[in-house]
């Protein structure tokens, strides 16, 4: 046992720190405690022990069930003594010691003595400690006094009995309702925090009756709240009941808005903030309803305290990102703030100032960012990674000058993840903005010539491999990839490899210099290195070990079926024998991930670091998902892969969700399914699908599902032919049928006997914009000037009543399925005419821009000016059917 | 819920240790979790300088306001919806309350030897999670049982002279 340490004197500058709890121990501490049974009490040594024992608590330490009974049985013989001081103390360790209910019992008597104490500080805290540790029985009991408390003169004690109140409303909500008289009295106390609890509670009480709350606040919000924690909870409360109401009232004023707006002027600033905040979160807020909100917060951005600086640009931050144009008035201010000491709200300044700045404003803003990103840690500069991200797909056009900021920033010092979201932003980009793929990839191969990060290297060769070779002049990459062969290490070597293989492979012209490339790799001082040149020498060379063209770029572009855990466990298992090991043994199956796992998968990461995820999803992995399965094999390449749609409720026994694959002439439903009931083994699953209501499509094959396991999904899968290049639509009916059989919990075993069952999932329907691939042009009017205007086709329909133009443009572009341009998705509040730009690719490769103009009257009526224009003018006609149909 | 809610006060030394900690939610159910937090705030907030006014910082979903002084750094955490001036006012209270019943001594070993004070200052400002009392004077008057509170009650000797006798003992018994 450690030896308390030596006794020290009052000396301040010892190197041992001094602490008056050194080498406390708990044995000992519980054996001091047996003082609280003198009869002859001490006090100060009591009070003492006790701060000991709440001391161990406080640092985590823990007592078993019979240490925390027999301290607690000691404790109550301290209510003898007199002195105030330990009575306090003796409150405080009875709450943390949170008796049990059989326990409770030996207090209760001595609280409810001091509930009706004559010392208010006795009361306040008996009443605290009480309520902390009664059930409902023993409440009924001490109601009566309850009540008193509520009204008591001084305010600790009504304090104290609200605040009660307020944790038993959770428990037992039928007796705190009785005491609302008492509360609603309370209310009108000219004690600031009286008031703030009695609000709180009288409001809980009633949250139901909306009628009553409605009263209460209109009653509140035109008499003088005197304490500013009981204002922001009525502001609270009137954001609520302005929510509830809905846009009920569509014309005219909002009720509440002028308290609201009053507010703004309130002398203490956490009540201006909340009233701010509340009219910046007002459904549908108009630009003058926002206006005197943002005035104010405007002023919080100068101000001395940080806080205050950054309770507004944080408001302000998110106001920005629905109406940009209103924050653009504090821009001035908000630049000031990207040098502020506090690197929370520079961070919150500048992607503020990302949302709200305008293409002309792109330039300068990245320049001040430029000075502000070397003196930030890497977590921050992630986020303004990300914010620069999508300022891009915002803008297209200035790909140019955010591509280069990327690619500087990528040059300089930083960590892996910093570097991660810098080198998938880059990514993002080159795929969503074919101009800027040249440029981008070669940021990436330069990157590469001086990256530490092996993962990113081998990453990055891999995506070169798959986008280099489709490329004007692919040629100018093999120098970067080659180099990598010199100068990295054997991973990234193997990886230049594989990359250099795909160029010789895509593109003929480079073929025999990839091959002399190749050669000089097979003297590699790594195994990997010279087995991967030597495979590939002879794919390049079609020797005849591999047998024709297809099967190379299957082996080459294609990947591994089984999980990577499968193989490796497989691989494991095999014993060296005569038997050659077999790959397609592996089995195929994704195994469901431990608990844990899962959990920390919360948020996914996007781009090139992305792990394939277990239910495969995102277009290459369907991709290559579909491709490996022989009967899809045929259908060509896949068009589309539509978002999975849920076909079960939750928390049902089994969960189905589908994803609907769009091919040329065939359409895949993959049923994503999983079992989530651990006793029972699920065989043969299979969907039987009715297309009767789908006249266009035939049933050609399926795929069932050979064993569901408990929580390990599985996907069955069922094609169907349609007409070439025809945007059929229908609905399907689907009936989940499988064999079930029972597993023993103990033993994890299925039994061998199964029963057939069917199980009735929801209808499934395609629609026309399953067919419709929402791809962005990086310059709208070039693309739509470059389109042939005779294939134009124009058209005007009515919407109805909306409840906004936003509103109508969203549902436009959700029906269509398209990409929105040029952040034309934004409407201005207020706004009577908007016009959205849009585009896609429609099936067989279609390219189609449609330029949408949305106008309102004065009755909320929409009408919409549809102009399509697409290199075939069926698909012009198609798109308006979407529309008139849909 | 509504009412403003405070999800955690921490008092840390210089080196990120816990002087005293109170949580009022599950969000961090162990004393590792705890711990994990703690350590994540104070190396998050080390460098800066909250010695003049009160700083804030966005954390793992949740606001955060804090101060510094001497060797002492106190935390008051909140929900990243809630009013961080509200939160501020917390923290104030705390602080100012700590300040008025360390005789203005505020450093480590002062909120060592008055832990008790700690504990019960912590004690009156929040109840459960909700504000119970932010104004320093009448949190420090409840916690000290304060003979100059008129809530406070007359026993036979002033309590305020009785706990200052019972400082100077309390340090040095602890040492035994």
């Amino acid at each position: 046992m450690a030896q308390p340490l030596v006794k020290k004197d009052d000396d301040h500058d010892d190197e041992l720190e001094y602490s008056p709890f050194m080498g406390i121990e708990k044995g000992a501490v519980l054996q001091e405690a047996r003082v609280f049974n003198d009869p002859q009490l001490d006090p100060r040594k009591c009070s003492q022990v006790i701060t000991k024992l709440l001391y161990l608590l406080n640092q985590g330490e823990s007592f078993t069930k019979v240490e925390a009974t027999e301290v607690f049985f000691s404790v109550t013989k301290l209510f003898q003594s007199k002195d105030t001081g330990l009575r306090r103390m003796v409150y405080l360790i009875i709450k943390e010691l949170s008796p049990s209910a059989d326990e409770v019992i030996i207090v209760t008597s001595s609280l409810m003595k001091d509930m009706n104490s004559k010392i208010d500080m006795y009361r306040a805290n008996a009443i605290r400690v009480l309520c902390r540790i009664i059930d409902g029985t023993l409440l009924t009991q001490i109601e009566r006094y309850l009540k008193q408390a509520i009204v008591d003169k001084n305010p600790v004690v009504s304090s104290a009995a609200l605040v009660s109140g307020l944790h038993m409303l959770k428990t037992n909500p039928e007796i705190v309702k009785r005491w609302s008289n008492e509360v609603q009295e309370a209310v009108q106390s000219r004690a600031a925090l009286v008031q703030f609890h009695a609000l709180a509670l009288l409001h809980q009480i009633r949250q139901n009756d909306r009628l009553a709350v409605s009263k209460l606040v209109g009653t509140l919000t035109r008499g003088a709240v005197r304490s500013p924690l009981a204002q922001c909870l009525l502001i609270r409360y009137t954001s609520q009941i302005i929510r509830d109401m809905g846009n009920h009232s569509q014309s005219g004023e909002r009720p509440f808005y002028d308290f609201l707006e009053s507010c703004l002027r309130h002398k203490a600033e956490m009540v201006i903030l909340e009233a701010a905040r509340a009219i910046t979160e007002l459904d549908g807020v108009t630009s003058r309803e926002l206006t005197p909100a943002i005035t104010v917060l405007q002023l919080f951005l100068s101000s001395p305290k940080p806080v205050l600086r950054f309770a507004a640009v944080r408001t302000l931050n998110k106001v920005a990102m629905t109406h940009p144009m209103a924050v653009t008035n504090c821009n001035i201010d908000m630049e000031s703030l990207i040098s502020d000491q506090n690197r929370s709200i520079a961070t919150l300044a500048i992607t503020t100032l990302l949302k709200t700045g305008n293409e002309s404003s792109v330039e300068r803003l990245m320049k001040q960012i430029t000075n502000f990103m070397s003196d930030i840690a890497d977590e921050f500069k992630i986020v303004v990674v990300e914010a620069i991200r999508s300022l891009c797909l915002k803008f297209p056009l200035k790909y140019r000058s955010l591509m280069n900021f990327l690619s500087n920033i990528l040059r300089e010092e930083g960590g892996f993840e910093y570097k991660r979201a810098i080198v998938d932003s880059i990514v993002t980009i080159i795929r969503d903005i074919p101009d800027a793929k040249e440029n981008g990839l070669l940021h990436l191969c330069e990157f590469i010539e001086d990256c530490e990060f092996t993962y990113l290297s081998t990453q990055i060769l891999h995506f070169l491999g798959i986008e280099g070779p489709n490329t004007s002049d692919p040629s100018k990459y093999i120098r970067y990839i080659y180099n990598r062969v010199h100068l990295e290490n054997a991973t990234v070597r193997a990886a230049a490899v594989c990359t250099l293989a795909k160029f010789g492979f895509m593109v003929e012209a480079l073929k025999p210099r990839i091959t002399v490339l190749l050669k000089r790799c097979i003297y590699d001082s790594d195994d990997e290195v010279r087995d991967r040149a030597t495979l590939f020498l002879s794919v390049l060379a079609n020797d005849g070990l591999v047998d024709t063209d297809k099967d190379s770029k299957e082996f080459l572009f294609g990947s591994l079926e089984a999980p990577l855990v499968n193989l490796e466990t497989s691989l494991k298992n095999y014993e060296p024998s005569e038997e050659a090991f077999d790959v397609d043994s592996v089995p195929k199956e994704v195994k469901s991930q431990p608990l844990a796992d899962k959990k920390s998968k919360g948020k996914k990461p996007t781009g090139l670091g992305a792990p394939p995820p277990a239910p495969v999803s995102g277009f290459d992995a369907y991709e290559r998902l579909l491709s490996s399965i022989p009967e899809f094999a045929s259908f060509g390449k896949l068009f589309k892969s539509s978002p999975p749609v849920e076909l079960t409720e939750a928390e049902t026994e089994y969960s189905v969700n589908v994803v609907k694959h769009i091919f040329e002439s065939h359409i895949v439903f993959q049923y994503n399914c999983t079992n989530t009931v651990p006793e029972q083994l699920l065989e043969r699953v299979n969907v039987i699908v009715d297309a009767s209501e789908a006249e266009e499509f035939s049933e050609l094959s399926s795929k069932p599902l050979n064993s569901l396991p408990y929580d390990s999904p599985g996907q069955a899968f069922v094609a169907f032919e349609k007409p070439e290049g025809v945007s059929a639509v229908g609905k399907f009916s689907n009936t989940l049928t499988f064999i079930v059989k029972e597993v023993d919990q103990n033993t994890g075993e299925a039994e061998d006997d199964g029963v057939e069952d069917e199980y009735q999932l929801e209808d499934l329907e395609v629609v026309a914009s399953d067919y419709m691939v929402n791809v962005g042009v990086s310059n709208f009017r070039n693309a739509w000037e470059n389109m042939d205007p005779e294939n134009e086709l124009v058209d005007e329909y009515g919407l109805g009543p909306r409840e906004s133009l936003a509103e109508a443009v969203k549902a436009v572009i959700e029906t269509l399925g398209m990409q929105s341009c040029e952040g034309t998705e934004t409407v201005a509040s207020n706004a009577r005419s908007h016009t959205c730009l849009l585009s896609g690719l429609y099936i067989g490769n279609v390219k189609v821009l449609v330029k949408a103009q949305f106008g309102m009257d004065s009755t909320k009526e929409i009408v919409m000016k549809l102009a399509v224009r697409a290199d075939d003018p069926s698909v012009s006609d198609a798109i308006h059917a979407i529309v008139s149909c849909g | 819920e509504l009412p403003p809610k405070v999800k955690n006060i921490l008092l840390l030394d210089s080196e990120g240790k816990r002087v005293a900690a109170k949580y009022y939610t599950d969000d961090w159910p162990t004393n590792t979790a705890k711990q994990a937090f703690e350590r994540t705030v104070f190396t998050k907030t080390q460098k800066t300088n909250a010695r003049t006014e009160v700083e804030v910082i966005a954390l793992e979903n949740n606001i955060i306001v804090y101060k510094f002084v001497q060797d002492l750094h106190f935390f008051v955490t909140g929900g990243e919806e809630e009013n961080e001036l509200i939160l501020a006012s917390v923290l104030e209270g705390l602080f100012d309350a700590v300040n008025l019943l360390l005789r203005g001594n505020v450093d480590k070993r002062e909120a060592l030897d008055n832990l008790d004070l700690i504990f019960l200052c912590f004690d009156e400002i929040i109840d459960g999670g909700i504000v119970l009392e932010t104004d320093a004077n009448v949190i420090a008057a409840k916690a000290g049982i304060n003979s100059a509170d008129p809530n406070a009650p007359l026993s036979e000797q002033t309590i305020s002279q009785a706990f200052a006798t019972a400082r100077e003992h309390f340090a040095r018994s602890l040492l035994k």
